[in-house]
């Protein structure tokens, strides 16, 4: 374990918005093959702390290391900002993103959405992007979408394209944000299938989500976020099935 | 058939230099309005404040007047700067503004102004999910907005950019008043030396309709071309 | 007024291009200019009215033509349009022998035609717009209220329309402002026909184009909040009720 670098490690991560602060110290670990899932009430924080992880967000404080090579910050007049633009558009190659609304690239085919970044920002070519697209499509099951654009694709088979162009990256650490909240519930399953294949396959996955199930039955680890902090941590089964505090009780308690 | 007093072949030269400078300066504010769009949108102060100075003062004031302004004094301006340098330095050059530069430089100056709001309320249309997810799959600036923010913000400015370009078609006819030979200036020498006015403005007219219209077909297909993917949706 | 004008006049003794004399052209421009599209703005707006109507109209006989006029109108330049009545006017035969020629001499005439056909088609493309825009269901409950279509038009669908034209409306009136520049081409000694006389005499360019420019910018400025004033004051009942 010592001599390969852990592929994500994030230490104190404090953020504010304006007089509010929203994330409180939060520290993190992802090593090969973990599944860590991040829980919360809305507000709880958990998906401004994925967005820090890619610097999509700014931390105002913490430390982050991707595959053991940490990000230089530098202090300006609009707040702390990356030292190194070009060390942070490495940083998120390595880190593949998939989205709550998708953002699947609207004025480009499914094909044509996966094969852009490897071809552009990794200078694969584009023969070699295309036939790695398209084993991508087959496996989420849209070969046969290749050519359609977003907006003539239903929500599932949006996500599942944006997964396939998270996976064309082949990246160290994918950042799966609430993939399944903006899918109608019938369209979920296929998402989550997908998404519990990939942990099989031993991806190194931080996922923020409402499925518990799929906390329960594929994570490594479980966070379970409050007002920014950290509130309980640990295995499925010990944060899951024997929950300590009365706040992550409520939470998991069935609202019906 | 029309009697054109032998100013056929002045008024079909006069056309082309319409169409040239029409061209020249619709090139020259696109390149103007990206600029001033990416100054107002940017968060330094100064850029900010001198891209709104711009545009407020250009679409305060009339094109003729900034016309005059530049031409008239464009040429004194840069006479007082060689003389300057010939003062100061023994350089010794000679810049003449040549009325059709003077034209080209004036729109698209003045339509610069335009196409940088055309091009700014376009910019802040782009869905912001769409630039988030090409930075987070590691694109740097200038390739995220080269994939990414431009094709889809011309979808939203090709409409305005197409306005704007009959506009200022429209208004390289203010050249023939500084002295250009186009098409307007020629059928007004006609027209004073026929006695005919009708004819020559009216044909003078039909061939502004003309380039309109075809400009028109223009922007409807590079307008498809940019709608792709969006569907039946929008 | 005696002592404004000393203070004026000592103001003014050591420049050399703005006199008295010269200010005073630059005044009667302005009065020339806010005449000329004032009129033209007044009676083009009278015109739209019914061709943006008519625009709209059922019958093809109507509608086409209106059609036509405000195609060839919108689509060329005023510049043209203005040459064409000017001289139009000019070289009819036999014109001077008549009483037309008393007010067709002066070219302020053939100019405020040209202005008004110009504003009126673009006015009655806005109004179209903002006609086309009533909410069916409004237009519905006059025709289930039983009005005839008059009424309808009168009390009904020209009042709102007239009230989501205004922004646009404000836009063109800038526009003819600005267009009236090239009323001095035609030898009208409007503000910019001040200007290039000024210039002509002192060979000053800035000062001369400078000075013209910024009293636009002033006109325009006036303009645009005269009509965020009246945006403010008629478009008050589409804003969210606050409170």
């Amino acid at each position: 374990m010592a001599d390969t670098p852990i592929p994500l490690e994030v230490q104190n991560i404090k953020k504010r918005f304006g007089d509010t602060e929203v994330l409180k110290g939060l520290s993190l670990q992802a090593h090969k093959g973990d599944v860590i899932t991040l829980i919360g009430a809305s507000g709880s924080g958990k998906s401004t702390f994925l967005r820090c992880m890619n610097l999509l967000e700014q931390p105002n404080e913490g430390e982050l290391f991707v595959h053991g090579e940490q990000i230089r910050f530098k202090e300006t007049r609009h707040g702390r900002e990356p030292a190194d633009w070009k060390q942070v558009v490495n940083m998120r190659a390595k880190l593949s993103m998939v989205f709550q609304s998708f953002n699947l690239w609207a004025h480009m085919t499914l094909l044509e959405n996966v094969i852009e970044a490897p071809v552009h920002v990794l200078g694969k070519s584009k023969q070699e992007a295309t036939e790695h697209a398209r084993q991508l499509l087959e496996r989420v099951g849209l070969a046969e979408r290749a050519d359609y654009y977003p907006a003539q694709l239903s929500g599932g088979q949006q996500q599942r394209g944006a997964i396939a162009r998270a996976l064309a990256m082949d990246p160290e650490v994918m950042l799966f944000d609430e993939p399944t909240s903006a899918l109608d519930p019938e369209l979920v399953g296929d998402v989550l299938k997908v998404m519990r294949d990939l942990a099989e396959e031993g991806r190194t996955m931080i996922v923020v989500t409402h499925e518990m199930a799929f906390a329960r039955d594929v994570s490594t680890q479980v966070i379970y976020l409050h007002q920014g902090q950290v509130e309980e941590a640990g295995p499925p089964d010990e944060v899951l099935g024997n929950p300590k505090s009365e706040r992550l009780k409520q939470f998991l308690a069935p609202k019906h | 058939m029309i009697d054109l007093h032998g100013y056929g072949p002045r008024l079909l030269e006069g056309a082309l230099i319409t169409i040239e400078l029409g061209i020249l300066s619709l090139i020259l504010a696109v390149l103007l309005g990206l600029l001033t769009a990416s100054a107002k949108m940017s968060r330094s102060w100064l850029l900010h404040r001198l891209g709104t100075l711009y545009t407020t003062i250009i679409r305060g004031v009339p094109d003729l007047v900034l016309m005059m302004l530049l031409f008239f004094g464009g040429q004194i301006g840069i006479n007082q700067i060689t003389d300057w340098l010939y003062v100061q330095f023994d350089i010794d050059i000679f810049i003449n503004v040549n009325e059709f530069v003077a034209g080209v430089v004036t729109i698209g100056l003045i339509f610069g102004a335009y196409m940088g709001e055309t091009f700014r309320g376009a910019f802040m249309a782009v869905d912001s999910g769409q630039i988030e997810a090409g930075r987070a799959y590691g694109m740097s600036h200038w390739l995220v907005f080269r994939r990414i923010r431009f094709p889809q913000m011309m979808r939203h400015a090709l409409p305005g950019l197409s306005n704007n370009w009959m506009v200022l078609l429209k208004t390289t006819a203010l050249v023939s008043v500084i002295g250009l030979s186009d098409m307007v200036r020629v059928a007004a020498e006609a027209s004073k030396a026929t006695r005919e006015p009708f004819t020559f403005m009216i044909i003078v007219a039909a061939i502004y309709l003309l380039i309109a219209s075809v400009s028109e077909w223009g922007f409807a297909r590079l307008q498809k071309r940019y709608d792709v993917g969006y569907g039946e949706a929008d | 007024m005696e002592a404004l004008m000393n203070w004026l006049e000592a103001q003014l003794a050591d420049n050399s291009i703005f006199t008295l004399q010269t200010l005073s052209y630059y005044g009667q421009g302005l009065s020339t200019t806010v005449q000329l599209v004032f009129l033209s703005l007044i009676i083009g707006l009278v015109l739209a009215v019914p061709l943006a109507i008519g625009r709209g109209s059922k019958h093809a006989w109507l509608r086409l033509p209106i059609f036509f006029y405000c195609y060839v109108f919108r689509g060329t330049p005023l510049l043209v349009q203005l040459y064409l009545i000017y001289y139009g006017v000019v070289f009819v035969e036999g014109i001077q022998e008549t009483w037309l020629w008393v007010i067709l001499e002066k070219p302020f005439v053939p100019a405020l035609i040209a202005f008004t056909l110009n504003t009126a088609a673009y006015t009655t493309e806005i109004f179209r717009g903002a006609i086309k825009a009533t909410p069916r269901g409004e237009i519905e409950a006059a025709r289930a209220y039983g009005m005839s279509w008059g009424l309808m038009m009168r009390r009904i669908v020209l009042p709102s329309a007239f009230r989501r034209a205004l922004p646009a409306y404000g836009n063109e009136v800038i526009f003819m402002l600005h267009a009236s520049a090239i009323a001095s081409v035609v030898t009208i000694m409007d503000l910019t026909g001040a200007a290039r006389f000024v210039y002509a005499r002192f060979y000053a360019p800035f000062d001369a184009f400078l000075f013209v420019a910024a009293i636009y910018l002033c006109l325009t400025f006036a303009i645009l909040y005269l009509f965020r004033y009246l945006e403010k004051r008629l478009l008050a009942h589409l804003k969210p009720a606050s409170g």
